[in-house]
């Protein structure tokens, strides 16, 4: 062990048990800090969480959807459609989908019945979303009835429950057979609810798009990238919404703590010209302040992050659903799948400790250049 | 060994409650002896140890140790050279409030870089040769006058000065341990410490101790 | 304009940053006039007590800089799906013209700081601040690439547009390109991995002779310096292609991708840091000053052991993914 890392030990030594002797006033800091290390991290964990979410949505829908209008509104696809536009350059596939919604009384919420393109259930068999599952309380091989488009009961069997790579991609989703589909639904033959075209080059995207509309000029087109953005932007609005609401808390944390490191006791200043007195250095003293500064930030960020973890991932972020879902009122539970990652650490520790820092870094400099020849007299 | 070359310190310069505390002190500190700043109240001996032990910056004038003009020093050189050639025993012990005795005393050596142990284990010699060892884990606002003094010359002494300066070691003790404290500065003195004392209390220069007395009055030294 | 929590935080930081290093350089400016060791009067001393928080301010500089590089290239890593067209870090800094000179000007400041660094440890240790025109000379520098820094990055999340069609890195280091990517990444492979060896080798070799001997220091500063150029070059030129195996892939910012067991993320820093430390030794036994005779070699060793470490490390690695690699190249 070299010297100079003896002393930073001896400094960090003495640092503990400065903030130790001063445990009240300590504390009150360290709740503070905690609390609003809590918040802000709340928020950025609970954005990036949906974020991934809507990423995942989206990474397996086609680069293109087409649907038709009929005076404004979304109308069913003729069969015939998929050919006109099969022929397109730079179109790979072009595939009619099925999909709906069907209002359900009991929970009071729309549920998404989705045809899948492969690996449809049997007849008669239903694959439910896990939100779904919880909130009816349905397992494998229960079964599931609705009424039908004649107002007839329409039973599924449960073949089971999709998993949870994604909560908001499937929560509320019925994965159901083209031919229960049409005829829950009494769906007519030969009409798709739109169409998923895929398209080889990214950077093709949008000619294809343009071409699409020069030949029906009734449709409408969508693009994953379009739709991507849209949900960006979403939360991004929400999110900064939030971050701004919080920067208020940041900025009245930074003044006290600023105030308390400036506020130096009488007790205090003397404590610091003695040890200027005895050979201390002024950057001793800097360096051992800013040690407790330090360790005070180390800990209100553990604190602060874990606690915010797990109001997020493990107790469903009460504070937070309304304002940044938005848009399902379905789930009480609403389970986000839990991710720690470095990036979102090191951007917390920015946004958190450096305010903290930059606030108390001239009154710690202050009070380490104290004179200490007024230890001399009382 | 400390040489004062027409010495001024003016305190808040330039301001309404400006005091010219030192006007013009030379002074020639020898090695190895004890001196005593003897002067009445506000007469400004504590300003003078302070200016003779690097403490104090004077206004005016060049303060030199063996040899070398100090005066001129970088904050952080005249520090360094503090911490290892003087010890100060302050008027009023000046201990940190809950942290104990051994802690205070360890002080001065914290930033050093030297390991730990070895720290301690000389703060405990210190203590236990003054007497103080059952108290080492004491906090420091527990201790008695004397013993806060005794701690206070242990503190002085943990990093080995050459040169010891006390501020009015016995001004808030009875004449027993007044007695004591001063066969403790007596010891240093035959370690081959040089001694410099300020003090206005007469016990301090009838035991003997002191061989040169410099009489200090509004700022200057009468003869 | 994109308003993620990491871009937030970057800007942040980089604001600060600014702001700090811009009341540093004013400092500096004052003190390059007034600085007069000799007078030890109140003026010279409240001068020396202020160059503590510049001191700690451009050290804490230096500590965010380096996180906030790992950030702002990780971030624009992260963003690639934005932008059409960009399949990795150089698609998003490509998505302006502001990307890169705010990345360079991120790396520029790393550097410049660590020297500092080394420059202000020498000084502290030297009673007669032997080294204080230069250092403060230095942050006439720093202050203002800090601003530099800081504008650019406002300027470039505050310009990015979500639907831009950008580059991708093969239109920087593929066949089609042009400029120094192009030229680097058109070095055929069988000169340029011998001529990195030896660059390489002469960097430890006169590393390794300064550790030895104390003799060649300067010149092992020079080394480690050039170094930097060279493994660089290599990457794009060789090294990719062995992490890639794939003969055309010569990105040099795809090996941060996880895909590819994040090599850059052990690279970079090894690199980086490496080459700092090992200026930083040059640099430490370059300055001449009385007062520093014992503590310039003693910084220096310690740099240069850092600098081993670091440029050894980085070689030993880039040689272990080539020789681990399935490809076969001439
Ligand atoms: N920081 C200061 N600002 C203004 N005046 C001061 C300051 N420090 C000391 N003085 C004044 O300088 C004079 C000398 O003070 P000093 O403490 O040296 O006296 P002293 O001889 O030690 O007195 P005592 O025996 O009471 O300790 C006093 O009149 C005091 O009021
Ligand atoms: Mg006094």
């Amino acid at each position: 062990m070299t010297g100079g890392w003896r002393r930073q030990r001896a400094l960090i030594d003495f640092a503990v048990a400065n903030m130790a002797r001063r445990r009240g006033r300590n504390l009150g800091l360290f709740l503070a800090y905690t609390l609003v290390v809590f918040l802000i991290s709340g928020v950025v964990l609970y954005g990036d969480a949906l974020r991934r979410e809507a990423r995942a949505l989206l990474a397996d829908a086609p680069e293109l959807v087409v649907q038709r209008l009929t005076a404004g509104r979304h109308d069913l696809i003729p069969a015939g459609w998929t050919e006109t536009l099969a022929g397109l350059r730079g179109v790979t596939a072009v595939q009619g989908r099925l999909w709906g919604y069907h209002y359900d009384p009991a929970l009071g919420a729309n549920l998404t019945l989705w045809v899948p393109l492969e690996d449809a259930p049997l007849p008669g068999q239903v694959q439910i979303g896990s939100a779904l599952a919880r909130e009816k309380g349905l397992g494998r091989d229960d079964v599931l009835s609705f009424r039908d488009a004649y107002g007839k009961p329409f039973p599924f069997a449960v073949a089971g429950t999709l998993e949870r790579q994604s909560e908001l991609a499937n929560a509320d989703l019925m994965l159901v057979n083209e031919k229960d589909f049409r005829a829950f639904f009494a769906f007519p033959q030969g009409m798709f609810t739109d169409l998923a075209l895929s398209v080889r080059n990214p950077r093709e995207v949008r000619k294809v798009a343009e071409k699409v509309l020069e030949r029906l000029p009734a449709a409408r087109v969508i693009s994953r990238e379009e739709m991507a953005r849209t949900y960006e932007a979403a939360f991004n609005w929400r999110q900064g919404l939030l971050l701004s609401v919080l920067s208020v808390l940041l900025l009245a944390f930074a003044l006290l703590a600023w105030d308390k490191a400036s506020g130096l006791s009488a007790e205090e200043r003397r404590e610091i010209g003695i040890l200027k007195a005895v050979g201390w250095e002024t950057g001793d003293v800097l360096a051992m302040k800013l040690w407790e500064g330090g360790l005070l930030s180390l800990t209100a960020f553990l604190a602060g992050y874990i606690l915010a973890w797990l109001h997020v991932f493990h107790a469903d972020a009460p504070l937070f659903t309304a304002v940044l879902k938005g848009w399902s009122v379905l789930y009480p539970r609403f389970a986000l799948v839990p991710e720690v990652n470095v990036a979102q650490l090191a951007s917390l520790a920015f946004l958190t400790v450096l305010p903290y820092v930059a606030a108390t870094l001239v009154p710690v400099w202050r009070a380490a250049t104290l004179d200490p020849d007024g230890v001399m007299r009382e | 060994m400390i040489e004062l070359l027409d010495v001024h310190k003016t305190f808040n310069p330039g301001r309404e409650n400006e005091y010219q505390a030192i006007r013009g002190v030379s002074l020639a500190i020898e090695a190895g002896k004890v001196t005593a700043l003897r002067g009445p109240s506000g007469s400004g001996k504590t300003t003078l140890l302070g200016l003779l032990g690097g403490l104090t910056r004077p206004t005016r004038g060049r303060v030199r140790l063996d040899g070398r003009d100090v005066s001129a020093l970088s904050e952080r050189f005249l520090t360094l050279l503090r911490r290892d050639t003087f010890g100060f025993v302050f008027q009023q012990f000046q201990l940190i409030r809950d942290l104990s005795v051994l802690d205070n005393v360890m002080l001065p050596a914290q930033p050093t870089g030297r390991s730990y142990a070895e720290i301690r284990r000389r703060a405990l010699a210190l203590l236990e040769d003054l007497g103080l060892a059952q108290r080492a884990a004491t906090p420091s606002q527990w201790l008695s006058g004397g013993e806060a003094q005794r701690a206070a010359i242990a503190r002085a002494l943990i990093n080995d000065p050459r040169v010891i300066l006390a501020d009015e070691p016995t001004s808030h003790l009875d004449s027993d341990l007044s007695q004591q404290i001063l066969a403790i500065l007596g010891r240093l003195r035959e370690q081959g410490r040089t001694l410099i004392l300020s003090s206005h209390d007469p016990l301090v220069f009838e035991v003997g101790l002191v061989e040169r007395v410099v009489t200090v009055k509004d700022g200057v030294i009468v003869p | 304009m994109i308003f993620q929590p990491p871009a937030l935080a970057l800007l942040f930081a980089s604001s600060l940053n600014a702001l700090m290093l811009t009341g540093v350089g004013l400092f500096a400016l004052y003190l390059l006039v007034r600085w007069n060791p000799a007078s030890g009067g109140e003026a010279q001393i409240a001068l020396e007590r202020r160059t503590h928080l510049a001191s700690t301010l451009v050290a804490l500089s230096l500590v965010l800089g380096l996180p906030a590089l790992a950030l702002f290239v990780h971030t624009a890593d992260a963003m690639a799906p934005f932008f059409i067209g960009a399949m990795c870090a150089i698609g998003s800094l490509k998505a302006n013209v502001w990307g890169f000179p705010a990345l360079y000007t991120m790396l520029a400041g790393f550097f410049l700081a660590a020297a500092w660094l080394v420059l202000n440890h020498l000084d502290n240790r030297g009673w007669d601040y032997p080294l204080i025109r230069p250092k403060y000379g230095l942050l006439l520098l720093l202050a203002p690439l800090a601003l530099a820094q800081a504008v650019l990055l406002w300027l470039y999340f505050l310009d990015l547009q979500p639907a831009v069609i950008t580059s991708c890195c093969g239109s920087l280091f593929g066949p089609a390109a042009e400029g120094v990517g192009h030229d680097l990444a058109a070095l055929p492979v069988q000169w340029a991995r011998p001529a990195y060896g030896l660059v390489w080798g002469l960097t430890l070799a006169s590393g390794g002779l300064f550790l030895a001997r104390g003799r060649g220091g300067r010149v092992f500063g020079v080394l480690s310096g050039l170094h930097l150029p060279a493994a660089l070059a290599a990457v794009v030129a060789f090294v990719s292609l062995y992490i890639y195996e794939e003969p055309n892939h010569h990105c040099p910012f795809c090996l941060l991708q996880a895909e590819h067991g994040h090599a850059g993320w052990l690279l970079y820093p090894l690199l980086f840091l490496g080459t700092a430390a090992g200026v930083g030794a040059g640099l430490a036994m370059g300055v001449r000053a009385d007062s520093l005779q014992d503590a310039g070699p003693l910084a220096a060793r310690k740099l240069a052991w850092v600098a081993m470490a670091g440029i050894g490390g980085f070689g030993l690695l880039a040689w272990g993914y080539v020789w681990r690699s399935n490809l076969v190249l001439g």
